[in-house]
């Protein structure tokens, strides 16, 4: 059984009187471990499919199986708690974080409301959980924005694995760090993937990061699948418009390498 | 440079923080400078002021030391001022976060209660209030606060309808807090600023409404006030006009006093805010 199933998922907006389908009959699975990830141009309902995995947003339509579970019929204090199992990694690290929280804040607050561990514990745990995304223990009074972007994106790494989690959500989780940063982070994602079996929805515009991280490829163009398969098959040789046309544009392909 | 430190160069500031500083300060000495009963007799009735230095501002219609219940009113002000502008930041700003976080139903019937609550006016409401329930400290600081909300409410929940598309609060989502936990300590604190901004103006309004209820009989019976003493005044004008017009002085500047160094502070704060 795979860890998420979404099937016919189709959510659409308003817009000046007429209905758009941002997000147009998707289906795809996630096996326990994977890598998925989900590319597409601008617009192509990336951010809208995270958004609906997650429960930030209602679909019109389809289906949303995670470990079992149909996760659209959980509501209240199930949602709540189901949540601890299917985490997210936001773009930009700033915004993702209350403008007031510290490091240890951020940290402390997914192992308090899942009761993971008690209040006298919980230093050791984030002590022990910026440890495992390579943070040193004594940032954990600093402000978050007194921490340079990449610390930041690993402290979002750090809240996103607090409640031990069998998938991530990352949506476009590296493309606002500078280059060196960036394979940092991915080299983090892959060690914390082999060590604990996480499966990641990995969302990109980028092919080469794509290529470096993600076992499946879905390509999407506005709000359908255009094709899927292999990461390294589709980019090697695309059979879609849209995955010719991303590929032509992403001139450092063969330079990142996993 | 420290936030005091540009307060510090803007003369207005500093008048309306002198203005206030004396004025807690005879809140504060009141009763040192001033012990026992202020509403007691404390020489002959109606003696003008600068006559006696005992008495320097004369006495009133009962003879009452005008300066004691100068001091004395001086706390009833800043306390029901304080008191109702506390009140209604509060109230307005947990009305305008839930709202503005809730959306839907709750964000409707807030709202039309808020427009209720501002199409009477808030004096009105406070009269209304007050003569209903009756006359005590406790009371009037409720009928102010009852027509003062509406103001904060709305400006938290524009607020708070612009933060609650922030990422952070799609991931405190994520994390899987509690909707109310997310609104009271997620949304609220961040929202704020703009809604405290307000205080200057609400805690000078609302010293002008306890004085304006007291001068129409309705405030607090056991407590000297401004308002008390031109009412009382008011009976005598002819004759001895310096009774209606040294707590008339004391109000203006108190009112100017609040608004001033409310308004510094605001300034030198947005300036802040635009320089980071
Ligand atoms: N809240 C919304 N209201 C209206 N249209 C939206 C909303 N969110 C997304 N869209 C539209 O849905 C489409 C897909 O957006 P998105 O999922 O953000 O794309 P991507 O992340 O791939 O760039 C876009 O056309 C976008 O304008
Ligand atoms: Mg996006």
């Amino acid at each position: 059984m795979s860890l998420l199933a979404v099937r016919d998922l189709t959510k659409r907006y308003r817009r000046g009187g007429k209905t758009i389908a941002a997000v147009d009959g998707v289906s795809f699975a996630i096996e326990p471990g994977e890598t998925l990830a989900l590319a597409g141009p601008s617009g192509s309902g990336k951010s809208t499919i995270a958004r609906l995995v997650l429960r930030l947003i209602e679909p019109d339509a389809g289906s949303v199986q995670f470990e079992g579970d149909d996760f659209l019929a959980l509501s209240g204090t199930a949602l709540r708690s189901k949540r601890a199992r299917l985490q997210m990694v936001f773009q930009d690290p700033l915004s993702a974080f209350n403008p007031r929280a510290t490091v240890a804040r951020a940290l402390d607050d997914p192992l308090r409301i899942h009761a993971i561990a008690s209040s006298a514990e919980r230093p050791a745990r984030i002590a022990a959980l910026l440890e495992r995304v390579g943070l040193a223990a004594d940032l954990a009074p600093r402000a978050i924005h007194e921490i340079s972007g990449g610390q930041r994106q690993r402290v979002a790494i750090a809240r996103a694995i607090a409640t031990n989690p069998s998938l991530i959500v990352l949506d476009e989780a590296v493309s606002a760090l500078d280059v060196s940063v960036r394979g940092q982070i991915l080299e983090l994602l892959l060690d914390l993937q082999a060590r604990e079996r996480i499966a990641y929805l990995f969302i990109s515009h980028d092919l080469g990061v794509v290529r470096a991280i993600a076992h499946r490829l879905v390509l999407l163009d506005t709000g359908r699948i255009a094709e899927s398969g292999d990461a390294r098959a589709v980019i090697d040789a695309p059979q879609s418009a849209i995955g010719k046309a991303l590929v032509a544009a992403a001139p450092r392909l063969n330079r990142i390498r996993p | 440079m420290s936030p005091l430190s540009r307060l510090l160069r803007r003369p207005e500031a500093v008048a309306g923080a002198i203005i206030l500083a004396l004025l807690f300060a005879m809140a504060l000495f009141a009763s040192l400078l001033f012990p026992g009963d202020p509403q007691a007799i404390a020489g002959p009735a109606l003696l003008p002021p600068f006559q006696d230095w005992s008495l320097p501002l004369g006495t009133d219609r009962l003879g009452r030391d005008v300066l004691a219940e100068v001091f004395h009113g001086a706390r009833t002000s800043l306390a029901v001022g304080l008191a109702a502008a506390a009140a209604s930041l509060l109230i307005g700003a947990v009305v305008g976060t839930l709202a503005g976080f809730a959306g839907g139903l709750v964000d409707e019937v807030l709202m039309r209660t808020t427009d209720a609550f501002q199409t009477v006016p808030s004096f009105l409401l406070a009269l209304a209030f007050v003569s209903i329930v009756g006359p005590s400290l406790g009371i009037v600081v409720a009928a102010i606060a009852l027509g003062a909300w509406t103001g904060p409410a709305r400006v938290a929940r524009a607020e708070v309808l612009s933060i609650r598309e922030r990422d952070y609060v799609a991931g405190a989502r994520v994390i899987g807090m509690h909707p109310l936990a997310i609104a009271f300590r997620e949304v609220l604190p961040n929202a704020l600023p703009p809604v405290l901004a307000l205080s200057s103006v609400i805690v000078a309004a609302a010293i002008l409404t306890e004085a304006a209820l007291s001068f129409l009989g309705l405030g607090d019976p056991n407590r000297v006030t401004w308002g008390g003493m031109i009412a009382e005044g008011r009976t005598v004008l002819r004759t001895a006009p310096f009774l209606s017009i040294v707590p008339g002085i004391a109000l203006v500047l108190t009112v100017l006093g609040v608004y001033l160094a409310g308004e510094g502070v605001v300034e030198t704060t947005a300036v802040r805010r635009s320089l980071s």
